[in-house]
């Protein structure tokens, strides 16, 4: 009896300290039928048939058409069924709780650090990584944060054991953060806290192009003496993204300018909150935007207090390649809201599935990953979830089931083991 | 130091007094007691009535006599001032002229110091009322010359360091005497701040309504100790009891302080006279009802450099309409009767006083309340009426003497007379030689044209209609100058004596090195060019644009009034036993909800169709810090005394955004610095009134209470106030519940006695801290308390039953699932996030379910904000609920409207749509959860505060005002004015754990 009970007592206390076990191939092949289907393209497919066999979408079409033969027929009317959801700049899996120092792995030291690798330090076993995929969101970019040039992020999806067996791109980009070009005082030292003009914008500038040009005329093979150099030259000389993080509207205007400039071919702008006015430089240019969320205050007092949630649509309309960056206070365990992001830029003026498209084929476009993912269509992974209803609509997005490549995942967290506990605990 | 003081004030008093004992060993002994006569003057008195040709009879630095046709004595000095104009010296109430600058003491280790330093004087350093300004005064000469130059006489000073500064001196500005006939005063006046000195870093306060609370407990004890009960000796208020009688001047600055220097003034029968900072005029109703007497400083701001179009956008409206309205500041403020002094004290450039004088006058002020404001007023403030400020027999000999009226743009002052002392300005003598001249040198004949003569000399030199560079100098009656030829390399000298305008010989050296005599020709000028030049070129005076309520980005012109209104055909969410109606009718009438039904027809309403849209009560936000100027006292661990309600910041643009969230009620809750935080706020979300206006009424009071890691300052350095661990925070309850219990016996032992004994026995000391606790205590005012882990919620649940009270709220509560059931059977309401976790340890196990498992343990449930940008989109956090444990809609909707109002104890009045009840309704654009909805129409108590259909009209509206005041500010920049850099205000977005500085 004793032994019982410490048996058990071991089971709950291991269940409860661990996450969840990621889930391996699941063998038997899927076609699911009735969904609405939304594409990821900004197509949507009603009474749908998706079949999934060996970690690819193997069939897209309608119940009706529907050819392939399967292990399981599902029926999912009424339901939805989505690509993944892909979460662009976030910081998941390199602090675990903000306050506590000891858990924080996102910004090393020193100012350009493009050697810098998130993807070892990405805890594959976060409890808010877990916390993601009951919202739908399954791959995420993870990314340094801090200095001028913070270092290079990588691609995983949500469900591994290990970095090693997250990773779906390793050192996708490098990620450069513009200098400010205000300042405010230092008020501890008594000097006034208003914004003013950042007398040292054009010095830092300079510093950011000595070390581009520095890089860039080494040979590329040259590894000696110089990490940083080697890295940022191997990155741009194998055209990786270069992620340059602009808010303001002349960070956005010189940032594009400079790489530009210097022969940089791929840029993705990231943030952009003060880009209205810049629409047009931004197309031609053609270069993609990760966009701020739209969860945050206007940038200014005078600024139309409904512009963070406009932004969307104005680059839609104008033809630029649009995802959503979730970066902002939280950031990690608000990165679960990204479909509602999507939400509520649909509630002003982003049709319900090119929003759907932001996080899924765009976010998978920008980061060079749609040949496998980011849409529901044959030969990609079978990364996908199904809703009970819309899932950018927080009252509907309930999340049934879930697969990333092909492996069924739990759906289960730290947080719905406590939610039952307790439940269960008041229902007797 | 009191016994200094004394000697100090024994010694000025012989040096006034005595001065005919003082031995003399340089010369014979001589005393000054010339008379001396002005005569043929123009007077304008204090409220600027002008009389000619009149007499000043001066005797030892007083007026004897003044007037028409008065006596002069044979004996006297006669200053004959024909066509010159005498005002009374102008008077500032607000520098620091002469007092040492303290200096900023460097506080020392890691953490925050807590103790005052002094001992025998109050226990908070920042009460320097024992103080007294002489200590650190030095007449300073170049200063004095430079308050002389525009206008000053008599200045008060003070140091300007410390909550209660002390008290001032004051001083004339007279060079010829020394300090025994200078000082007026050596304890003319008390000063006050809201900022702490800088010569202690005692932590305590750490904010403005800790600062205010601070005064209030200052002068409560100040009442307690004069009934001599005191163990301790305090100097610090055996000063303010023997200063009870002086004025007293309150450093306010910006409007909000201004209204909060004005209601502790009230509250505690102070009678401060608050110095603003020239924004008045926004608030100026408000300010008014105060009835304090105000100064204000002339210091208008220059206009942004506008040239950079990036640059100006990051110039805030608000700051654009201050810098085109602050000129028309003092004609507001007489307008509406409100009395005031000027002061030149803020101005950075004081040389622009003038200047920004007679700008005032330019847009309206009159020179009457003008002069008042720097004579008479200032001198009635100070107790001085018929000493300074005024030209009457008997008060000091302190006038300037001009060149015309003070407010013409070219008068010049020509001498300040302080103390019957001429101080001279600029020489009144001083011929004026503007024209044009020949010269001949050598075989050469020059041209001359001198211009300012009177002034800063310029002269221009051509030879054969080429210039030549040349250089002036004109003074004690001499011309001096230096003429190059062509070749820039010689040059030749010479000097002209000049009187009555004739010039007398020059003499020279010519550019060969030799002497030579001339004489300056003058040449007739045609009277053409005499006309162009009296054509003096006019200021330009802006166009002042319209106030807007509040003054910024997206403020009203007008406050929106209740109006009539008949919703048509809505999908109505009552919150009510009737659940969620479909196609229904509401008609709101006098600002409540009038009549719900099917197909009403009522006429003379506005009619807003519904079809296809929902109705819902307003949001009710039971967690906020916006709409404040401060959010934490946490200068000690516990600041019940303090309440949010003196720092609420009604143009704070945060309001309107929440408007356009459907947001209509909020808490404002003090902060979670420590373990009992100070009141809150429930206000209106009436954007644009007054903080009167927005409070609500009658609403039971709150107080911020809060646990855990911010209580014991975990996550940042601080390692030396109690308590630092979750035990401690228990015992720091007890012991304040203990003592409050103690406070309210004796207070109600005292107020049980008969008036007989009452009258013989002293009172309790006042304390306002354990007021308020000893209200909690009775049940008369609620706990909101800041709370994370079970261990924490239900030691608090037991220390409240323990002194027999119940906790109210517990707000964030993240675990509150852990400890639903013993909840309930407290009966606290649970206010939490829907997803917020993970940001530090104590949130480790919050979960999203959190509210569902609540609910569903009977709990009443709502959501919070915490935050400036959730407040706008709370209703998407309710939608969570549904999300996270399935919540039934109508349930989650209460979520964050019925279930926050009652647990603010509000809903008898809102909350749900009930006819009777206040019409704080939105209308949205669908199903109010859905995060494609959005808020079409926000109403308050009958008057629509948002409507988004509005919106293009009021950004455009913004543009085009941004446009004007950009035209306005480059044409002043090509006129010649100088400009200010861009800036941008620092604004502060509050969360909990956001500390003032």
């Amino acid at each position: 009896m004793k032994k019982i009970f410490f048996l058990t007592f071991i089971l709950i206390i291991s269940q409860l300290a661990s996450q969840q076990t990621p889930a391996s191939l699941t063998e038997e092949s899927i076609l699911f039928i009735g969904a609405t289907a939304h594409i990821g393209n900004g197509n949507i497919i009603e009474n749908s048939a998706i079949g999934i066999r060996n970690g690819k979408i193997t069939e897209v079409s309608t119940k009706n058409l529907a050819e392939g033969t399967y292990d399981q027929t599902v029926d999912i009317s009424d339901k939805h069924i989505y690509p993944g959801f892909i979460a662009v700049n976030t910081s998941l899996g390199l602090v675990e709780i903000d306050a506590v120092r000891a858990s924080n792995d996102v910004d090393e030291i020193g100012d350009m650090l493009p050697h810098i690798r998130s993807i070892i330090a990405y805890n594959a076993e976060s409890k808010i990584v877990e916390s993601m995929r009951p919202n739908g969101v399954l791959v995420a970019q993870v990314t340094p944060r801090g200095g001028f040039i913070s270092g290079k992020s990588s691609i995983v999806q949500l469900d591994a054991w290990n970095w090693e067996d997250a990773v779906i791109r390793y050192d996708d980009g490098i990620h450069l953060n513009w200098p400010n070009p205000y300042s405010r005082g230092r008020w501890w030292l008594g000097e006034s806290p208003d914004l003013k003009v950042n007398k040292k914008y054009q010095e830092n500038i300079s510093k950011i192009e000595d070390f581009f040009q520095n890089a860039m005329a080494r040979s590329v093979n040259n590894k000696s003496k110089n990490l940083p150099y080697y890295s940022l030259n191997e990155a741009i000389k194998k055209n990786k993204n270069i992620f340059l993080h602009a808010n303001d509207e002349k960070q956005i205007v010189d940032g594009i300018v400079f790489l530009k400039n210097i022969g940089i071919k791929n840029i993705v702008l990231v943030g952009g909150r003060g880009l209205k006015s810049q629409l047009k430089m931004i197309k031609s240019n053609n270069i993609p935007v990760v966009l701020s969320h739209p969860h945050r205050l206007p940038t200014a007092e005078d600024e139309d207090l409904k512009l963070p949630y406009k932004l969307a649509s104005l680059l839609i309309n104008e033809g630029v390649l649009v995802t959503i960056d979730v970066q902002g206070s939280m950031e990690r365990m608000n990165t679960r809201n990204l479909p509602f992001y999507a939400g509520s830029f649909s509630a002003y003026g982003v049709e319900k599935e090119k929003a759907v498209e932001m996080i899924t084929l765009n976010a998978a476009k920008i980061l060079g990953i749609d040949d496998m993912m980011g849409s529901l269509e044959e030969g990609k992974d079978a990364t996908l979830f199904i809703s009970q209803g819309d899932a950018l609509d927080m009252m509907t997005n309930k999340i049934s089931r879930a697969f990333v490549q092909g492996r069924e995942i739990s759906l289960e967290s730290h947080q719905t083991e406590l939610w039952r506990r307790y439940s269960e605990k008041y229902s007797k | 130091m009191r016994r200094n003081i004394f000697y100090l004030i024994i010694f000025v008093n012989q040096l006034i007094l005595g001065q005919e004992y003082f031995p003399t060993n340089s010369g014979v002994k001589t005393e000054e007691d010339t008379y001396k006569a002005i005569t043929n003057v123009t007077i304008h008195s204090n409220s600027n009535q002008i009389t000619e040709s009149n007499s000043i009879l001066i005797h030892k630095g007083k007026i004897i006599q003044i007037g028409k046709n008065i006596p002069i004595p044979k004996n006297a000095r006669i200053y004959n001032m024909e066509s010159l104009h005498i005002y009374p010296s102008f008077i500032e109430l607000h520098t620091d002229f002469g007092i040492k600058k303290p200096k900023r003491i460097q506080s020392s280790g890691r953490s925050a110091e807590y103790s005052p330093k002094r001992k025998g004087y109050y226990w908070n350093d920042h009460i320097l009322s024992d103080y007294n300004s002489i200590k650190d005064y030095n007449y300073n000469k170049d200063m004095a010359a430079k308050m002389r130059k525009i206008g000053f006489g008599v200045v008060n000073s003070h140091r300007k360091n410390g909550i209660h500064r002390g008290t001032s001196v004051l001083i004339a500005l007279n060079d010829f005497a020394n300090d025994g006939e200078r000082i007026l005063s050596d304890n003319k006046a008390e000063h006050f701040s809201f900022s702490k000195s800088v010569t202690s870093s005692q932590s305590y306060p750490g904010s403005i309504m800790g600062s205010m609370a601070l005064i209030r407990q200052l002068y409560h004890d100040a009442n307690w100790y004069k009934q001599g009960e005191n163990i301790n000796k305090d100097i610090s208020i055996e000063s303010i009891l023997d200063n009870i009688k002086l004025p007293k001047i309150f450093d306010a600055g910006d409007k909000l302080n201004v209204l909060r220097a004005g209601k502790i003034s009230s509250e505690m029968g102070l009678n401060f006279i608050i110095k603003g900072s020239g924004n008045e005029y926004q608030n100026i109703d408000e300010i008014k009802a105060l009835g304090n007497e105000l100064i204000i400083p002339l210091n208008f701001p220059d206009p942004y450099d506008v040239s950079d179009p990036l640059l100006t956008k990051k110039i805030e409206l608000s700051q654009m309409l201050y810098w085109n309205q602050a000129p028309s500041n003092p004609s507001l403020l007489e307008k509406s009767k409100i009395i005031f002094a000027l002061t030149a004290s803020d101005l950075k450039n004081q040389d622009n006083f003038l200047k920004n004088l007679r700008k005032a006058v330019k847009y309206g002020l009159s020179e009457k309340t003008a002069l008042e404001a720097l004579t008479i007023i200032p001198a009635k403030i100070l107790k001085m009426e018929n000493k300074i400020g005024v030209l009457k027999k008997g008060a000091y000999a302190n006038f300037i003497v001009t060149s015309g009226s003070i407010f013409d743009d070219k008068t010049k002052i020509f001498e300040n007379w302080v103390n019957g002392h001429a101080h001279v300005i600029s020489d009144r003598k001083k011929i004026d030689i503007d024209g044009k001249y020949q010269i001949s040198i050598g075989v050469e004949n020059y041209d001359l044209e001198i211009k300012n003569s009177t002034s800063s000399i310029q002269v221009n030199v051509k030879l054969d209609s080429i210039k030549l560079n040349s250089k002036a100098n004109y003074r004690d009656g001499w011309l001096h100058m230096t003429l190059f030829d062509k070749s820039q390399k010689n040059f030749a000298r010479l000097s002209s004596k000049i009187d009555s305008e004739k010039f007398i010989l020059s003499s020279g050296v010519d550019f060969d090195g030799e002497n030579f005599d001339s004489v300056l020709k003058p040449v007739k000028s045609d009277s053409k060019e005499n006309e162009k030049k009296n054509k003096v070129k006019k200021e330009n005076i802006r166009e002042v644009l319209k106030l807007r309520y509040p003054n910024n980005a997206y403020g009203f012109e007008k406050i929106p009034k209740p109006e009539n209104v008949l919703y048509k055909n809505v999908t109505l969410w009552t919150n009510e036993k009737e659940g969620i109606i479909e196609n229904t009718d509401l008609l709101v009438k006098n600002g409540k909800i009038n009549l719900i039904g099917k197909d009403l027809n009522i006429e003379n309403v506005k009619i807003i169709d519904g079809t296809g849209k929902h109705l819902t009560s307003g949001i009710i936000d039971e967690h906020s810090h916006i709409a404040a100027s401060s959010i934490n006292e946490g200068g000690q661990n516990s600041s019940a005394e303090v309440t949010i309600e003196d720092v609420i910041d009604p143009d704070d643009i945060n309001i309107y955004r929440n408007l356009s969230g459907g947001v209509t009620t909020i808490q404002i809750l003090h902060g979670s610095a420590n373990p009992i935080g100070g009141r809150s706020a429930i206000i209106k979300l009436k954007w644009g009134s007054s903080i009167e206006e927005m409070l609500y009424p009658n609403s039971k009071p709150f107080i911020k209470f809060a646990l855990g890691e911010n209580v014991k300052q975990s996550n940042w350095g601080s390692f030396s106030r109690f308590p630092q661990t979750r035990m401690g925070v228990e015992q720091l309850y007890i012991d304040y519940f203990q003592r409050a219990r103690e406070y309210g016996q004796r207070w109600t032992n005292y107020n049980n006695l008969d008036r007989k004994t009452k009258s013989r026995t002293p009172k309790p000391r006042y304390d306002i801290e354990m007021e308020i606790l000893w209200e909690i205590l009775q049940g008369k005012r609620y706990i909101s308390c800041h709370s994370y882990v079970q261990s924490e919620i239900n030691m608090l649940m037991k220390v409240a039953e323990k002194f027999d009270f119940r906790i109210r709220t517990f707000t964030h509560i993240l675990e509150g699932y852990k400890v639903a059931d013993k909840m309930k059977i407290h009966g606290v309401g649970g206010s939490t996030f829907s997803d917020w976790w993970a940001y530090k340890f104590e949130v480790n196990d919050a979960i999203p379910y959190n509210g569902a498992i609540m609910h569903n343990a009977g709990v009443t449930v709502a959501y919070n904000s915490d935050s400036a940008e959730m407040s706008r989109r709370l209703n998407q956090e309710a939608a969570k609920a549904i999300k996270y444990g399935g919540v039934s809609e109508e349930e989650a909707w209460k979520f964050v409207t019925l279930n926050p109002a009652k647990l603010l104890g509000i809903d008898d009045k809102v909350g749900s749509i009930k006819v009777g009840k206040i019409a704080d309704l939105v209308l949205w654009s669908g199903h109010p959860m859905s995060i494609y909805s959005q808020v079409e129409k926000t109403m308050i108590e009958g008057a629509f505060y948002y409507e988004a259909d509005l919106l293009p009209a009021k950004i455009k509206q913004i543009e085009d005002e941004r446009k004007k005041l950009i035209l306005q500010m480059l044409n002043e920049k090509n006129m010649g004015s100088n400009t200010t850099n861009f800036k941008q205000r620092r604004k502060t977005e509050f969360h909990c754990e956001t500390i003032d500085y």
